[in-house]
């Protein structure tokens, strides 16, 4: 075989898989953490009255939470985590009033496609 | 019950076997995602495919050189236990002789998954890869005409439990294989085939590790999805050795970006000594991640395809 039959090779190989790239059903994988209000690692002067992620996929409401704890590890959410209605790839849930501190914040999401994930991470409120 | 209802209760029932896998495919540990790297074994069983993977090695001591092309499969039985395949066609160019091509040898392995801790985003599988005899073009391209069991361990640790006064380093992972080859046969054509004793690492800084959990600098897709590493890779023979030959290696610095349904990676290859090859070698790599592909069929666990 030559160079040519193996440019031949390596385009049937790319055919392929744009085929099956074509293949793939939309808005069905993994839910990953796109982006966060207040955002991951940030420091807010006043604490917002509720937090919101936003995921890479549609996620199953029944199945995805999220709660937020201060450095004791008290929950200061008000445990009403939702997928809001016509936002499917959001989670939301509202919070008590916040005291200057560090606060983490943890979800578990399962996607559409039925894929689990989840993440931590930390914002603080105010300048401690 | 009506139909609403008995469709409800399906879907429930769907994420609810789905979520109490302990095995997640992809390369999950906890909210640690491990990428399939392009030069060492990855530490998890997964459904995913690499079609192709493009590899021009650096030059032999003679000027030779090659370009390959690589397809690899990884199928999960059960949520824990995966087969992979391998194979590969080469196209050598040697100083004074007409180009050669064909096919090199076949290789299968099994792999079970040892453990997954997501506390600690630590992973390990333990894995027995075979390369088969006489599957490859033997005497042109020099493909093993011997049979070679190669027993290993995979491993992964992503650095996300780090204390919070180490942010920045918590995005680092490092995976790694440890393994052996054993040859079936001690001598092809006058030549001893040694033991082996392979050892590889992948050191990974993750920017979407970064993003969801540390801190959002603002990154946006695609950017937010590049994960730059490093790879190396040894075997050095541990005996029946051949007069001059010595540990042989790579070091292989890349990026790989990882979307919803595939990555792709690129790598230069670089080798550790002249026994290595050189000169500079690259390498690029689609490859897919089946089990998004196909969520409710051919990317799940065959165990699982009746449920």
């Amino acid at each position: 075989m030559t160079r040519a039959t193996m440019i031949r090779l390596g385009t049937a190989a790319l055919a392929a898989s744009m085929t099956l790239g074509l293949a793939i059903s939309p808005a069905r994988a993994h839910a990953f953490l796109d982006h966060a209000n207040p955002a991951v690692g940030s420091t807010i002067p006043t604490a917002p009255p509720a937090i919101t992620l936003w995921f890479t996929q549609d996620l199953e409401p029944a199945f995805s939470a999220v709660t937020v704890t201060n450095q004791a590890g008290q929950r200061v959410d008000l445990g009403n985590a939702q997928v809001p209605q016509g936002h499917p790839d959001e989670l939301q849930v509202g919070l008590k009033a916040l005291a200057p501190g560090t606060y983490a914040v943890s979800w578990h999401v399962v996607s559409v496609d039925t894929h689990p994930t989840e993440g931590t991470f930390t914002f603080q409120v105010g300048g401690e | 019950m009506n139909r609403h209802l008995w469709g409800a209760a399906a879907m429930t029932a769907v994420i609810l076997l789905s979520a109490t896998s302990n095995a997640l495919a992809h390369g999950f540990a906890g909210q640690r995602f491990f990428p399939a790297t392009l030069l060492t074994d990855d530490p998890f069983v997964a459904d995913e495919m690499s079609l192709p993977t493009f590899t021009r090695p650096p030059s032999g001591a003679d000027g030779s050189y090659e370009y390959d092309l690589d397809i690899d499969l990884a199928k999960r039985l059960t949520p824990d236990l995966g087969l992979t395949l391998g194979y590969g066609w080469a196209n050598v160019h040697s100083p004074g002789m007409p180009a050669i091509s064909g096919f090199g040898p076949l290789s299968t392995g099994v792999q079970y998954q040892l453990f997954v801790n997501a506390a600690h985003e630590a992973i390990g599988l333990a894995n027995l890869s075979v390369t088969w005899a006489h599957t490859g073009r033997v005497e042109a391209l020099g493909a093993p005409d011997f049979t070679t069991l190669s027993p290993g361990f995979d491993f992964g640790k992503g650095f996300g439990d780090l204390p919070g006064s180490l942010p920045f380093l918590r995005p680092f992972a490092v995976t790694g294989n440890l393994g052996f080859d054993f040859p079936t046969k001690t001598e092809s054509a006058g030549v001893p085939n040694s033991n082996n004793f392979n050892y590889g690492f992948a050191f990974e800084y993750s920017l979407p590790y970064l993003q969801c959990c540390v801190r959002d600098f603002g990154l946006r897709r695609p950017f937010s999805q590049l994960i730059p590493l490093v790879e190396v890779a040894f075997t050095t023979p541990i005996n029946r050795i051949t007069p001059g030959v010595t540990t042989t290696g790579t070091v292989q610095p890349g990026i790989i970006w990882s979307g919803q349904y595939f990555q792709i990676g690129a790598e230069a290859i670089i080798p550790v000594n002249h026994a290595s090859g050189r000169g500079l070698g690259g390498l690029v790599q689609l490859h897919f991640y089946l089990d998004d592909l196909f969520p409710h069929g051919f990317g799940r666990p065959v165990s699982e395809w009746l449920q």
